[in-house]
């Protein structure tokens, strides 16, 4: 390779190429971005739930964003159960405080962290969700204790709009 | 590669060959020379293709009835298996054609590890393979979910959820995926449409695969070159021609059989209810050919590693040239890699048969041993077995054994010096 200064011509060949590569990209884009979720599916972004007719030790499943969620009232074992379990024996660490503002009310999407599987009910080592998919469990707080899903079961954004209702999303 | 020129015989033949070279390229297949010595695992080559257009065939005209959407699809299906004139016959076919499918790509796939069909200058068919048969799984993961039942469902939010193991952008991904926070209608219609494409981009690599093949000619269960054309070599038709026919017959009996028999034996009872996102059916399980891949997902008890093992066991494939590292392409000259391909068949099929199984206990410990060895094979035991196998000698052509028996080195030597 010379030390030769660029010429007029590689300018034009590297600008036109610029140029063309900024047009394709302009292209490609909305074919790509068509497929993200559309408006009508993001407007479905919140629901209300009536939850008076909750027996305590009951989880409800309704659905939000295609999704479950799972709303439970829990007893006063699980709640001591839930908060009596050492940050150190968690895969991630959360505190049920934080999970459940209102501890008699735990309300979380129930999907399980690792595939997507719904966990179910009342199963597993742990007194709390059991995803029959790959075989994680959960405790009492919704929270990974064993098997391959990485996470605890996430909290949605919820609000409680008055002692019956809670409104998620 | 007939190495003759070809001229068409009639005045309007000439005239249009000279324009469109077509009658060139049908003469090139008719007389294309091959090893005269292919065994009956050479038919599968033929017998993939007949699935393709079976799978292609049925698959256009069950997209005349069937209703790309959440709300309709299931009963769509239904309606086509119990209204339609003949909905059943060509679901079923179309249904499990797909196993068949699969059932001839894994004996076409280990007949070219037996063979060593992958060794140079054949690795682009090779690759061209592996790509083909990653479509083909694309393809029969977006059939299975088109029904619309519970193992539709939840097999598409499995495996699409394979995306999320990807660290940052993952979820996003997923989300792109599905067209919103879960499996939905977006996600059925996009799947009927890449359902739709990926035969045809697969038609087309077959075209790559063979074209690519046509250009070194085939391998043969001795592995050794041949000289074309020549008196190792016949024409591929009527010699070939006619021993596929014949394989295919065998095949479509065994088609047939599933078709008219037990057309749901290799299905899950679970995809006759339709799709529940409320519910997860107690034990999902992908199709039979997916499941040795679902096993070495389920061994690592980590996500992303669970997914970056799966993917690897797949992609290992297509470094598989370069892995192996023995000059000599026939097991049957290789007595320790004749053993270790047993071994490695063994293996998928146990991988197979835990895939099917809970991930625990006993099963778990199968399955990670198992996925371990898969590695070992193609990473560890291919690479050395190359330096250290002792081969046996090879014949100098196709004719040779049978004519000279069994080949010794003075043999080898004396015929080498009249060349």
């Amino acid at each position: 390779m010379s030390e030769k200064k660029p010429e007029r011509r590689e300018f034009l060949f590297t600008a036109s190429y610029a140029v063309g590569a900024v047009g394709v990209g302009a292209v490609v884009w909305p074919l790509i971005d068509q497929m993200n979720p559309d408006a009508s599916v993001k407007a479905l972004a919140s629901t209300e739930v009536d939850i008076s007719s909750v027996q305590p030790g009951k989880t409800i499943t309704v659905l939000w964003r295609g999704k479950p969620v799972f709303i439970k009232r829990r007893t006063p074992e699980e709640i001591e159960e839930a908060r009596a379990v050492k940050m150190e024996d968690l895969k991630d660490p959360e505190k049920d405080e934080d999970r459940a503002k209102n501890p008699e009310w735990l309300v979380m999407i129930g999907v399980c962290t690792h595939l997507g599987c719904v966990p179910l009910n009342d199963k597993g080592d742990y007194n709390g969700w059991f995803c029959p998919c790959h075989g994680s469990h959960y405790d009492t707080s919704g929270r990974i204790r064993k098997g391959p899903a990485p996470l605890n079961m996430e909290v949605p954004k919820y609000e409680f709009v008055n002692s019956n209702t809670i409104k998620i999303g | 590669m007939s190495d003759q020129v070809y001229v068409p015989k009639s005045k309007f033949g000439k005239w249009f060959n000279d324009r469109l070279p077509l009658l060139t390229l049908a003469s090139h297949l008719t007389d294309y020379p091959t090893p005269k010595n292919l065994n009956y695992w050479w038919t599968f080559g033929g017998i993939l293709t007949f699935c393709l257009i079976t799978q292609i065939v049925t698959g256009l005209t069950l997209a005349m009835h069937y209703i790309a959407h959440a709300d309709l699809a299931f009963e769509s299906v239904e309606h086509i298996m119990r209204d339609v004139n003949y909905g059943w016959l060509i679901r079923y076919i179309h249904a499990n054609g797909a196993s068949m499918f699969f059932l001839a790509v894994y004996i076409h796939i280990f007949r070219s590890l037996f063979y060593g069909s992958y060794k140079s200058p054949r690795e682009i068919i090779w690759i061209i393979g592996i790509i083909i048969y990653l479509l083909m799984m694309a393809s029969a993961f977006m059939g299975y979910v088109l029904p619309w039942g519970q193992m539709s469902f939840w097999g598409a939010t499995v495996i699409t959820n394979l995306f999320s193991a990807i660290p940052l952008v993952g979820e996003g991904i997923v989300n792109w995926l599905w067209g919103g926070y879960s499996v939905d209608n977006p996600t059925l219609t996009r799947f009927f449409t890449l359902h739709y494409l990926l035969p045809f981009l697969i038609l087309g690599l077959v075209v790559l695969h063979i074209w690519a093949l046509h250009i070194p000619g085939n391998n043969n269960p001795i592995g050794i070159d041949v000289k074309k054309p020549s008196k190792d070599t016949v024409p591929f038709h009527p010699y070939i021609v006619i021993k596929d026919v014949f394989a295919l017959l065998m095949f479509i009996i065994v088609f047939a059989f599933f078709v008219f028999y037990s057309p749901n034996i290799l299905g899950h009872a679970d995809n006759y209810i339709e799709a529940n996102p409320m519910v997860t059916p107690t034990h999902i399980v992908p199709e039979w050919y997916l499941l040795p891949f679902y096993a070495i997902l389920r061994s690592v008890p980590d996500k992303l590693m669970g997914v970056v093992a799966m993917l690897s066991a797949i992609l290992i494939l297509a470094a598989l040239p370069w892995l192996d590292t023995s000059k000599i392409r026939s097991a049957v000259f290789r007595p320790l890699y004749k053993q270790f391909y047993w071994i490695l068949v063994v293996d998928v099929l146990i991988l197979g048969y835990v895939g099917a199984m809970p991930a625990e206990g006993l099963y778990l410990l199968i399955a990670r041993v198992a996925t371990a060895y898969y590695f070992i094979h193609f990473l560890i035991i291919l690479p050395i077995l190359g330096f250290k196998e002792k081969t046996i000698p090879l014949p100098l052509s196709i004719t040779d054994p049978v004519l000279g028996g069994f080949p010794n080195t003075k043999i080898v030597k004396k015929k080498e010096s009249l060349d």
